[in-house]
């Protein structure tokens, strides 16, 4: 018995690890290509980069031709502010939404849920409109329409947490002459920490891919994010795969870098996101 | 009375306020756009009645396939998805070691950007695939993004690739809700890891299976960026898919009273599609 369960196991681990060395084989091609010049990614993809085929010349180039630094500022610019301006506003918004129990709230929250049923496409051509009218075509015009769009998935997923928040300790807090601002600033928003992290990660992963806004949007070479850049780049440089498989390495190394320093918070974060949403 | 008002505006309006001019305004404002001959370039839009959904029942062949390519390919990704992040849950919360490893290299596609996907998995589908077929001499892998055939296995690959680790996530917490006892009492009475699976792990992670196929259905509905940057939705238009075709008739032909109408029709879909879901988890709620 006991032996049939190591060699068990150790099908299991070798079938794993097999699939998962599958799983990043396209990564790890395009890593090993990367650091290979043109001519010799196409003389064998597959081989990797030797003592005589090694080169670091590509990042240099792909760097300067992505405008890096830039689009990597706009690209957390725009995601942090709209991350932090949406767990602001959808917290205080979903708290007065559970606690105010009238016919009111309650309408303003399904506008919010039956929001979530309407695709981009749906609105985008009305918004970019609306937007030139009002001359926010621009990077303060992207982080608006992020607080636009994030708020619906916000307010639900605050609003599911704070039903859950015991009302006893703002009851306490206001009579002891607590206001509003003081009670959720001072006592509620402290308890809704782990609902915080939730929302910030579910919201900044989005908005720090998306590309299509941007594309709609931004139209001056200075305020490009990092997705947009990339697609203008690659539309540049399509043949020359030595560039293109460095910049795209680059572009995808924040991402992973944040990934391996907070998996936890962002793999419970997306199945919470998921199931409550 | 008065005052808890003006406090309930006060923090209710800084998200609302944006929402709705964001997504309540336009949302409407389309439903007009979609009756017009807005091009996007003259001043002037004319009333046009129902007019741009009649030429798109009647003559859009190009929207037409997109839809049904669309609802084939959500289709065929829905199951793969599922299946595979379904047999990676199951393998990941098995005896195995280092699940750790396998988790977070299974979900790692589903961190990164359409967009970065797609133009890495031309690449292998280019070149990579290319090699193999030089090296081998299979005709298999050679030119898989110039065939339409091989460009909606591509496509697939590649959605597959991304979501499977997203489904995964989400039925390991399903599995991992299931009490060890029960396990451990059937084990006893002498089922074996088939009947386990098939008579307690499938029926406790039923709800997941809603969630994982509703989820995976309308994501691959609403498919964008991989299309834009894995095919363009080429060869010869084969493999463009709705949300593509709707970007193509506003921008690229100037049509955008008609793909209004286009996007009002995929609001329909899309709607529907979660409305469905509504009504089965709802149900399940009131058995439960």
């Amino acid at each position: 018995m006991k032996k049939k369960n190591v060699i068990s196991t150790a099908i299991l681990t070798i079938i794993g690890i097999v699939l998962s060395v599958l799983f990043l084989s396209p990564i790890l091609i395009l890593l090993s290509n990367s650091f290979k010049s043109l001519k010799n990614i196409y003389l064998n993809v597959l081989a990797l980069p030797n003592a005589d085929t090694f080169t670091l010349k590509n990042y240099p180039e792909a760097f300067v031709k992505l405008d890096f630094i830039r689009s990597l500022l706009n690209s957390l610019g725009i995601t942090v502010a709209s991350t932090v301006l949406l767990l602001l506003f959808c917290s205080m918004a979903a708290w007065v939404l559970v606690r105010h129990k009238t016919k009111l709230s309650n309408t303003i929250f399904m506008i919010y849920a039956a929001a979530t049923l309407i695709p981009f496409q749906c609105v985008m051509l009305p918004l970019v409109r609306l937007m030139d009218t009002l001359h926010m075509m621009n990077r303060w015009g992207l982080v608006l329409m992020y607080l636009g769009f994030g708020s619906s998935l916000s307010v639900i997923l605050f609003h599911g947490f704070i039903k859950s928040v015991p009302v006893e300790l703002e009851e306490a807090a206001r009579i002891d002459g607590c206001n509003m601002f003081q009670t959720f600033f001072l006592i509620v928003l402290p308890l809704l920490k782990p609902i915080m992290v939730t929302v910030a990660i579910l919201n900044s992963m989005w908005i720090w891919n998306d590309f299509l806004l941007p594309q709609l949007m931004i139209n001056k070479p200075g305020w490009q994010t990092l997705p947009l850049k990339t697609f203008l780049f690659f539309g540049q440089f399509s043949k020359k795969w030595d560039l293109a498989t460095a910049g795209l390495v680059m572009c995808m190394l924040p991402i992973i870098i944040f990934y391996l320093v907070s998996q936890k918070h962002i793999v419970k974060g997306v199945a919470e996101g998921a199931i409550k949403g | 009375m008065k005052k808890s008002n003006i406090g309930f505006w006060a923090f209710v309006l800084p998200s609302f306020v944006f929402f709705v001019l964001v997504v309540m305004i336009p949302a409407v404002w389309g439903l007009g756009y979609s009756l017009t001959d807005w091009n996007g370039i003259s001043k002037e839009v004319h009333f046009v009645g129902v007019q741009n959904y009649i030429r798109i029942f009647s003559q859009d062949k190009d929207f037409f396939h997109a839809f049904t390519f669309t609802a084939v390919f959500a289709l065929a990704a829905v199951i793969g998805v599922n299946v595979i992040g379904f047999l990676l849950a199951l393998l990941v919360t098995s005896k195995a070691k280092c699940t750790t490893f396998m988790r977070g290299a299974f979900f790692m596609p589903n961190l990164i950007g359409g967009i970065l996907l797609g133009f890495t998995w031309q690449f292998i589908f280019v070149q990579a695939f290319g090699a193999i077929a030089n090296a081998t001499g299979w005709k298999f892998f050679a030119n898989w993004l110039s065939d339409t055939k091989t460009s909606f296995w591509g496509l697939l690959i590649l959605v597959i690739w991304q979501l499977a680790g997203y489904m995964m996530v989400i039925y390991i917490a399903q599995i991992q809700n299931i009490p060890d006892s029960i396990i451990e009492a059937a084990e006893i009475d002498g089922a074996s890891y088939f009947q386990r699976l098939k008579h307690i792990v499938l029926p406790l992670v039923a709800p997941a299976f809603t969630i994982g196929l509703f989820l995976s259905l309308t994501t691959c509905f609403k498919l964008y960026d991989q299309n834009l940057a894995l095919t363009n939705g080429g060869p010869f238009n084969s493999t463009e898919m709705l949300a593509l075709n709707i970007y193509n008739s506003a921008f690229k032909y100037n049509e955008l009273g008609l793909a209004q109408a286009k996007a009002v029709i995929f609001l329909v879909t899309v709607a529907a599609i979660g409305l469905t879901q509504l009504y089965f988890s709802k149900k399940r709620e009131v058995e439960m």
